[in-house]
């Protein structure tokens, strides 16, 4: 049989999709041992012991000096941060990404001009922010949004003039306004889309999260993870960034979940 | 009463020359066929009389009077795909319509002027066989399905004009002799004048009043753009049929009054037999 046709059984399944990280795993852990075993002050592969005392230190045990917990403090600074760039790129995305697919004028007015803008590399701009906006949260967040915006603008902008012409069509032979359209026919439709391009923005906006909170912040994962760097604080670090990869594996999970939820019929029209 | 007047209609894309020299007088309640060879400009033609499209030269005059610039809801239209939405329920594409024409600027109705909506909806629905679907999305009902809601749609805003684009071109034959079945009692009982773009002869001739043949004449290979189509030929259906009267077509008004979804073969038998057309 042809191996395009050959299917894994569900428990054969299943193994293979643990077995990448089941590796992972083995290879890090003997690494970790013969390093240890070399050198027992050894930073850069930490034991399994060390990174339980170091996740007890920061995520259960108040900080010395200020009382707080760290761990959970870095987390809802970044997540802060993070969920307000999003919702604002998302409103922008939405209104302007929406106008220049349906409406001539506006695609006229703003469409080459998205281009040119989603073409400025974000990071290149971000001492601009911080002379402009201070050091402060507006910078971070106005970074991530620039990031984001102009790419998921020009996603929706081609999305909504995906839609089948016909539709548009249609909806005016049975006497639709622009304004109905857009309600009825174009949201209902492109809201679902917005989800997955949503998902597929969460990469850069924690990469441009981080990348901010590294050069100029008190708080954040991104921070946390530069600041012990100097330490060479193994056991801080691979803790936080597979903290981070689960929020952000869980954020695209809550997201699908969403889409499905809230549109049910999408599934099936996307296929069709 | 509702006549169509297409007056020396022509249209061109760039230097290329789809139709040109198209006259046209189509009576009130007539059931045009438009056939002709693929790439013709049929589905172009229709274009311009949804104002989808505007004629290069020429005009096009509902009851006298130039149609209007953009699509309007006096001309329905229904086509071969995506004429149902598809975020919607069976019974939500049919509310839609209502609702794009009374629910005002936000398009939508709420409380008695909703549930009297609803009932419009569903009595339309149950009219063109899609009763107890009315839960479901378009993509889980069969082709013929979407196209009898598509219908539905439609017709519940009373369009005068019913423009229909190869709209059964993709169904089988079995459903086919159904749906033609519908179209017929749907012709006889709303005020329409109805164009139909359709690739099938044994289509046209059985289910219109007038068949138009759409051609390319001048065949040149070096310069055959110069050259649009025109009309070749245009055909009386004889005997004819007359919108609200029984047909003078053994077995239609058969299928008119008991469409069933069993016995479709026939029909479409006999539409091919009283074809008397020039091949
Ligand atoms: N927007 C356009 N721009 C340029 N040329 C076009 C455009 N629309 C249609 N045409 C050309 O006009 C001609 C007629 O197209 P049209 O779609 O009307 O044909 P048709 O008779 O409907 O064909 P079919 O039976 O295959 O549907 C084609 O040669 C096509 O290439
Ligand atoms: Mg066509």
């Amino acid at each position: 049989m042809r191996a395009i046709n050959r299917q894994p059984r569900s428990g054969v399944r299943l193994l293979l999709g643990a077995l990448p990280f089941v590796l992972v795993a083995i290879l890090y852990l003997t690494g970790s041992a013969l390093r240890l075993a070399d050198n027992p002050q050894d930073k850069l592969l930490p034991a399994l012991s060390t990174f339980a005392a170091t996740i007890d230190r920061m995520a259960f045990t108040p900080d010395g000096r200020t009382g707080e917990i760290l761990w959970w403090v870095d987390t809802a600074a970044s997540l802060a941060r993070l969920v307000v760039a999003l919702a604002i790129s998302t409103l922008i995305s939405l209104v302007i990404g929406v106008a220049i697919g349906l409406l001539p004028h506006v695609k006229a007015l703003l469409g080459s001009f998205v281009g040119v803008v989603s073409m400025v590399p974000p990071l290149a701009i971000l001492p601009i922010l911080f002379i402009v906006l201070g050091l402060g949260e507006p910078s971070k967040i106005t970074l991530i949004i620039i990031g984001l915006a102009p790419v998921m603008i020009r996603d929706l902008a081609l999305r909504t003039e995906e839609l089948p012409r016909q539709q548009l069509i249609k909806a005016q032979t049975l006497g639709a306004s622009t304004f109905g359209i857009v309600q009825r026919v174009v949201l209902p439709q492109i809201l679902p889309r917005l989800l997955d391009s949503l998902r597929l923005s969460l990469g850069p906006a924690w990469l441009f999260l981080i990348a901010a909170e590294a050069i100029a912040s008190e708080s954040g994962l991104g921070y946390r993870i530069f600041l012990v760097r100097r330490y060479l604080a193994m056991d801080v670090i691979l803790p936080y960034v597979a903290w981070i990869t689960l929020l952000a594996f869980l954020m695209d999970f809550g997201l699908q979940k969403l889409q499905n939820r809230l549109f049910p019929w999408f599934a099936a029209a996307r296929a069709a | 009463m509702t006549t169509i007047s297409i007056r020396n209609v022509w249209k061109e894309y760039d230097e290329r020359v789809v139709l040109e020299r198209i006259n046209l007088e189509i009576e009130s309640r007539a059931f045009v066929a438009l056939v002709g060879p693929s790439g013709c400009g049929k589905t172009t033609f229709l274009r311009m009389l949804l104002s989808e499209e505007s004629p290069t030269r020429g005009e096009i005059l509902i009851d006298g009077k130039p149609i209007a610039g953009e699509p309007t809801a006096e001309r329905g239209v229904v086509f071969q795909r995506y004429s149902v939405f598809p975020h919607l329920t069976v019974l939500g594409n049919v509310l839609l319509a209502l609702e794009f024409e009374k629910g005002g600027c936000f398009a939508r109705l709420f409380g008695t002027a909703r549930r009297k909506a609803i009932e419009e909806a569903r009595a339309m629905l149950d009219c063109v066989g899609l009763g107890g679907n009315e839960k479901k999305y378009p993509a889980q009902l069969s082709g013929g399905m979407q196209q009898r809601l598509a219908l539905a749609q439609t017709l519940i805003r009373k369009p005068k004009v019913l423009l229909l684009d190869e709209p059964f071109g993709a169904l089988d034959p079995g459903i086919r002799g159904d749906i033609h079945a519908l179209m017929r009692r749907l012709w006889n009982e709303e005020e329409l004048t109805v164009v139909m773009v359709t690739h099938d002869l044994s289509e046209a001739f059985g289910l219109a009043t007038r068949v138009i043949a759409f051609e390319r004449p001048r065949l040149d290979p070096v310069d055959g753009d110069r050259y649009g189509a025109v009309i070749k030929d245009d055909i009386e259906v004889w005997p004819r049929r007359i919108a609200g009267q029984p047909s003078p077509h053994r077995d239609e008004t058969k299928s008119i009054t008991a469409p069933g979804r069993d016995d479709p073969a026939q029909d479409q038998g006999q539409a091919r037999d009283d074809l008397a057309l020039p091949a």
